[in-house]
């Protein structure tokens, strides 16, 4: 195609105009903005020179055999290399063997699939422009006539009218479907009831050290250390382990009593050992980056940061509430115990929290 | 022997039975005191603890006091134990270069054998930790397992999960565990250097604590291997994710560009 096929309107605007050499060419009056058409073709090297085209045929093929050569590479190196051998490459480190062939294998053969069809339809396919003319969107007068005359006629033969009953049930069936989606919401519940606000922890419960699935004694835990408990009777392979864990994790510090700043604070410490839920109340995290000279804890989702020496105020960040803390005692053997449930929620504020 | 006895009341009699009953008594307490071996190390350990003391006269004491009590630049160093000194100095934290939010690891100043006699004198000021051996700390017979659960427990959440380190407030942080000497590591644990907890043997076992040093040489050691290569940092989704978007999507704009860039006419314009 070359530009005698291309419509005369869409030709460029002549340069030269009846009033004048070097004048800019003013638009006519009724067609301001003209078209000035496509550029003229200008032809590749591949188009002139038949030697070039080879040569180009030649990339595009090597491209793909490289391409097909990777693909036999991966298929070998799966077969080939042991999982567990490791390699060092440069940047990358001690890598699996593995991972590195069948990445490599694979970014290749994709890769050259991709650079030969890239180079075949820059050098060889055609690459004159062509420009396709769009046509009017309103349909014709007789087919709009055509078509409205056959809804008329299927609607007469419907009956839809003139059969009510037929007509009445249809409707009723449509408008009923829809509500076996509406029930399916029910699932959405049953609302929580109290589950929110209460945890495993009750008065009497041992607090057991999460490392050594041991009850802790008082005398264990050292001033300046951070040790993780759970309620006794939870064990990791419980069924719902996570689901009480989520709520009844507990972090134990000991502070020197004099630093303790909150009245109730000290009163529910037991010789400055203090209990907080692990449980951040913004959203949830669990929060134990316990700075020991400072008693801050701090959240490492949003920096919300707790004082510990000071009933676990909030000092920073987003988190609402104070961290919940749990009442504690000994009980005669030096056990540390619950003396009751967390009194107020744990974790992240909730609508009917209160 | 008459002559002897005939001398029995001579005036230096009583004498020469003196000097024999005093050397025999010395001579029989030079052969059965079982004490020679220990009375050395004794006086090796005085004698250390008088130089650890010169030490912490030109060192320490300016901050610490002069008797390890603390003054208002220092805290007491009493009770501390010598796992704490060992630590402190023997990753070059202390001498602290000037106060701040936290003093950060540096070259160590001084020798090892000066460091033992620092920490000896430390540890007569008071019962505290003390250096742990070479088989406490040694990654060997540990459950690397349960090391890594117990880290995930007790020091990911500062440390992130295979010690990279990670930030606190105020210019504070928990340092990346890359190459600590796995004796600091144990020490650490045991005292709470700075703001970090302790977590002394009452609640975390030595065993769990050979447990930890285990993992952490697994995941973070010098040949630990990383299958996937490329770790960025071991920081975990946001490194990973500002390089996927980064280079990753940079790399497929700028293919795209160079394609549509480049003309293939015969003609260049």
């Amino acid at each position: 195609m070359s530009s005698q096929d291309i419509p005369e309107e869409n030709l460029p605007a002549e340069q030269v105009d009846e009033h004048g050499h070097g004048a800019v060419a003013l638009a006519d009056e009724t067609n301001p903005f003209a078209d000035p058409g496509l550029p003229p073709h200008e032809h590749r090297i591949q188009d002139i020179d038949e030697r070039a085209a080879k040569r180009s045929e030649r990339v595009v093929a090597m491209l793909f055999t490289l391409s097909m050569l990777a693909t036999v590479g991966f298929i070998a190196s799966y077969v080939a290399i042991p999982r567990d051998k490791s390699i060092f490459v440069f940047p990358l480190g001690h890598i699996s063997a593995l991972n590195f062939a069948l990445g490599m294998t694979l970014g290749v053969a994709l890769f050259a699939i991709g650079a030969g069809a890239v180079h075949w339809a820059r050098t060889l396919m055609s690459d004159v422009e062509i420009a396709d003319q769009r046509h009017p969107i309103e349909a014709e007068p007789e087919v709009k006539a055509k078509v409205l005359a056959d809804f008329k006629e299927g609607a007469k033969e419907s009956a839809l009218g003139r059969r009510k009953l037929i007509r009445n049930t249809m409707f009723g069936a449509l408008a009923l479907f829809p509500l076996s989606g509406v029930m399916l919401l029910r699932d959405l519940g049953p609302l929580p009831g109290t589950k929110l606000r209460h945890t495993l922890w009750s008065k009497g419960k041992l607090l057991v050290n999460m490392n050594t699935n041991e009850p802790l004694r008082a005398s264990d835990v050292a001033v300046g250390s951070l040790t993780f408990a759970k309620p006794e009777g939870l064990e990791e392979h419980d069924e719902d382990f996570q689901l009480q864990i989520a709520k009844a994790a507990l972090m134990i510090v000991r502070l020197q009593p004099e630093n303790i700043k909150d009245k109730r604070e000290l009163a529910w410490s037991h010789e400055g050992i203090v209990a907080y839920s692990k449980i951040c109340t913004h959203v949830g995290c669990p929060i134990s980056l316990y700075e020991q000279q400072t008693h801050h804890v701090l959240c490492p989702c949003h920096q919300s940061t707790f004082d510990l020496s000071d009933g676990a105020r909030v000092i920073f960040g987003p988190a609402g509430h104070a961290l919940p803390q749990l009442r504690i005692g000994v009980n005669e053997q030096g056990y540390l115990e619950a003396l009751g449930d967390f009194e107020e929620p744990v974790g992240p504020a909730f609508w009917e929290r209160g | 022997m008459k002559k002897l006895s005939a001398r029995r009341r001579h005036p230096l009699a009583a004498v020469v039975v003196l000097l024999l009953a005093l050397a025999a008594t010395g001579g029989l307490y030079a052969a059965f005191a079982p004490a020679s071996k220990a009375q050395a190390d004794t006086t090796a350990q005085s004698l250390a603890i008088d130089e650890g003391k010169k030490l912490f006269s030109v060192g320490c004491a300016s901050c610490h006091g002069t008797g390890g009590q603390g003054s208002s630049d220092g805290p007491s160093l009493v009770g501390v134990g010598a796992a704490a000194v060992d630590f402190q100095v023997g990753t070059g934290r202390m001498p602290a270069q000037q106060p701040g939010a936290q003093i950060a690891r540096k070259k160590v100043i001084y020798s090892q054998a000066e460091i033992d006699q620092l920490a000896a004198y430390i540890a007569s000021l008071g019962a505290g930790p003390t250096i742990p051996t070479k088989s406490q700390v040694s990654p060997e017979g540990a459950d690397i397992a349960k090391g890594g659960e117990l880290f995930r427990t007790n020091c990911a959440q500062c440390h992130n999960f295979t010690g990279k380190g990670g930030a606190l407030t105020h210019g504070k942080f928990a340092p990346s565990l890359e190459g600590v000497d796995p004796k600091h590591i144990y020490e650490a644990m045991q005292t709470g250097p700075q703001n970090m907890p302790s977590f002394p043997d009452t609640t975390l076992s030595e065993k769990n604590k050979k447990d930890i040093i285990a993992y952490l040489n697994a995941v973070n050691g010098d040949d630990t291997e990383s299958p996937g290569g490329l770790e960025l940092g071991g920081l975990g989704p946001v490194s990973e994710g500002l390089f996927g978007w980064i280079f990753g999507l940079g790399a497929l704009v700028a293919v795209a560009v160079w394609v549509a860039a480049r003309t293939a006419k015969a003609k260049k314009s």
